[in-house]
């Protein structure tokens, strides 16, 4: 049991990201656009939080993990707007665009990062986020002790994020407007929606989202920015979005199972029942169920009808 | 589109792409002309900052070397791509590949040429095998093949890595060397371009280009393939199998990307390597194929083009520019090909505008 309370709040630190690119992914998709840049959306926004936090530390102090945030989802929203711009205006395929902005993400930030600083890495970072215990909560039993000690805040910001988004899509006339656009578009358009506009929105979104959870990563798991700091999470996020069916609570439910199934690979050795496994059977656990549950989720319609497609404004 | 136009789109995405690498090197002060000695560096080895210029075929070899998967995961990517689907996962069909005819050089001894033909052969079965789940998947349960294809290739890579690593003799991060009877390394290829890693892997390319065009463009499965990817229901209407081809497609362009991952441990590192992340090689095949409008010759080109853009990486470190402004310049070629039709587009209303000033200058 003490080995699930000193997992818990590790899982959590690293489902964190996976959530939060999830929402982000979540608002491109339920605005019918396709977003297989979240990887590189993160990659940039854990690069710009990071030259955000080797350069201003000094300055803002405590304040600047928080800030560097907003540097990273400023840095992530400019570079989704190349998506948005590539896929809404010029109808480029989506895939296509996401695949070129995917591979652009590391030689860009590499080669600031060589004018920077020199090298192929950043500096170490003086501040980062520290991890708290809340007080009075911390003391619920069993509760306290998962959720409330020893957490990095992220968490928290992750979940109100997931609430701000569950009311938004599902309770706002926003909402409904982008999920329309999202399943059949010329219909929204025929009732004077904006379709070009809130898919922009969407796409923004996905950035602005997309960079605050490459910022968050690179602040809380490592040391330093480096180009394998993502590692492949901007997926994992992909993932939790289809395993979460395209639902902001169940985002939040796929991101901590998936963080879970990551510090599993670290921790098998010492559980007795797990031990025999190798490491390589849970890294691959978040992509292997993602499989699984496209091909249970093929009978029934989720997700958006007309992500992926090329609007044509004309077409019936 | 007709063939002339995507000529042109492919040529306008190229120079746009060393445009824009060129004009990040101006904004951020560094030398532009670097960027074209290093291009002719790496393919040549001839450096210009040096009194002697001669040429070094070690570079050609090596030139080669990076060009032989690249062409491979391309001709893999615009297989699949003319039957309608998008094959991102030949990277992970590549790394299957590579572990699967690693495999099978350790494990299986046998005599002289037959060892290393097995070899290549578990290399393309084992790619052509990951590459039929996603195919299965789309057209028994029509799941988008993208989003399994990025599933699949992490899944692959945890596979291929543990495996690997249960190889006898394997440290936690290579195998051991495989026997010499498996290597697809060649002395006289070695010896022609000084000591570079070129081998056998490039009569398997040329093969397998071969082998592309024949396909595609003299039987009638290719026929039917090519149909597909125009309209599917009229290919179905028309009495073809589309479900079926959907899965063979899938197959094919996955053993050319096993294909590639068995030219690159039999013979470019003569072992099997546990990898740590992905090193890109079916991702620049998207962009070798897309540049290249999945057509034989243009893959092979484009497969020419990307491979220089690679190889120079290394020259640019020591002509004093950052090493990524090659692959900088390889994702924006891929960008403004995925604006093809935003550049098509712009063209028309260009025209158009012209058109116009013409006609009220008639008129006035």
């Amino acid at each position: 049991m003490s080995l699930i309370f000193e997992m818990f709040p590790i899982a959590l630190g690293i489902a964190t990201p996976f959530i939060i690119c999830a929402l982000g992914g979540l608002y491109s998709e339920r605005s019918g656009i396709v977003n297989i840049a979240l990887e590189g959306i993160m990659l940039v926004g854990a690069f710009a939080g990071s030259v955000f936090t080797v350069l201003l530390s000094s300055t803002f102090g405590d304040m600047t993990p928080w800030l560097a945030l907003l540097a990273g989802s400023l840095a992530g929203a400019l570079y989704a707007l190349i998506h948005a711009y590539a896929s809404i205006n010029l109808r480029a395929n989506q895939i296509i665009s996401g695949t070129a902005l995917n591979m652009l993400s590391t030689g860009l930030t590499l080669y600031l990062c060589q004018l920077l600083f020199q090298a192929q890495r950043s500096p170490t970072f003086e501040k980062s986020f520290t991890k708290v215990t809340v007080p009075l909560l911390s003391d619920i039993p069993v509760i306290g002790e998962l959720f409330f000690t020893n957490t990095y805040p992220t968490f928290y910001l992750a979940i109100l994020l997931v609430v701000i988004t569950y009311f938004v899509i599902f309770k706002t006339r926003f909402g409904i407007h982008l999920r329309s656009c999202g399943e059949f578009p010329q219909a929204s358009a025929s009732m004077g929606i904006n379709v070009t506009k809130i898919r922009y929105i969407g796409v923004l979104l996905s950035g602005v989202l997309g960079g605050v959870a490459g910022c968050i990563t690179v602040l809380t798991s490592n040391i330093q920015f480096t180009v394998t700091t993502i590692n492949g999470a901007g997926f994992i996020a992909l993932a939790c979005l289809i395993f979460g069916k395209w639902n902001p609570l169940g985002c939040l439910a796929a991101g901590i199972f998936f963080g879970f199934s990551k510090i599993l690979a670290t921790y098998s050795g010492s559980i007795p029942f797990l031990s025999g496994l190798p490491t390589e059977f849970f890294q691959a656990i978040p992509y292997v169920l993602t499989i699984l549950a496209l091909i249970i989720f093929s009978k029934k319609s989720v997700g958006p009808k007309a992500a992926g497609e090329i609007y044509d404004s004309g077409k019936r | 589109m007709k063939n002339k136009e995507t000529l042109t789109v492919s040529l306008i995405a190229v120079l746009g792409g060393i445009g824009f690498g060129m004009l990040l090197l101006l904004i951020s002060g560094q030398d532009v002309g670097a960027l074209f000695s290093s291009f002719l560096k790496g393919i040549s080895g001839i450096d210009l900052s040096s009194d002697v210029v001669a040429v070094d075929l070690r570079y050609f070899g090596e030139f080669l070397v990076e060009c032989m998967p690249i062409i491979l995961t391309g001709l893999s990517v615009g297989f699949a791509y003319r039957s309608g689907l998008f094959n991102i996962g030949a990277e992970g069909q590549l790394i299957i590949g590579s572990m699967a005819s690693v495999a099978v050089a350790i494990l299986f001894p046998m005599p002289g040429i037959l060892h290393v033909i097995m070899c290549i052969l578990a290399g393309g079965i084992a790619g052509a095998l990951w590459g039929a789940i996603p195919g299965l998947l789309k057209s028994k349960f029509n799941v988008h093949e993208v989003v399994i294809c990025i599933m699949m290739n992490y899944t692959g890579l945890q596979v291929a890595n543990y495996c690997i690593k249960q190889l006898p003799g394997s440290t936690q991060t290579k195998t051991v060397a495989i026997p010499e009877t498996a290597s697809l390394s060649s002395d006289f290829l070695k010896g022609i371009t000084n000591n570079s890693r070129l081998n056998w892997g490039i009569l398997l390319v040329i093969i397998a280009v071969l082998i592309y065009w024949f396909i595609m463009h003299k039987t009638t499965f290719g026929y039917s393939l090519r149909a597909t990817g125009f309209n599917q229901d009229a290919a179905k209407y028309a009495g073809m199998k589309v479900q079926r081809n959907i899965v063979y497609s899938m197959m094919i362009a996955g053993a050319f990307a096993g294909l590639a991952g068995a030219i690159l441990s039999l013979g470019t590192f003569n072992l099997g390597r546990v990898l740590t992340t992905f090193e890109n090689y079916g991702f620049d095949g998207i962009a070798v194929a897309l540049v290249g409008a999945c057509n034989v010759v243009g893959v092979v080109l484009s497969g020419l083009l990307f491979g220089l853009l690679k190889v120079a990486q290394n020259s640019m470190q020591s002509f004093g520019i950052p090493k990524e402004t090659g692959q900088i310049i390889s994702a924006c070629i891929v960008l403004f090909v995925a604006m093809k039709y935003g550049i098509v587009y712009l063209k028309e209303k260009y025209k158009k505008k012209i058109n116009k000033s013409e006609r009220r200058g008639e008129e006035a």
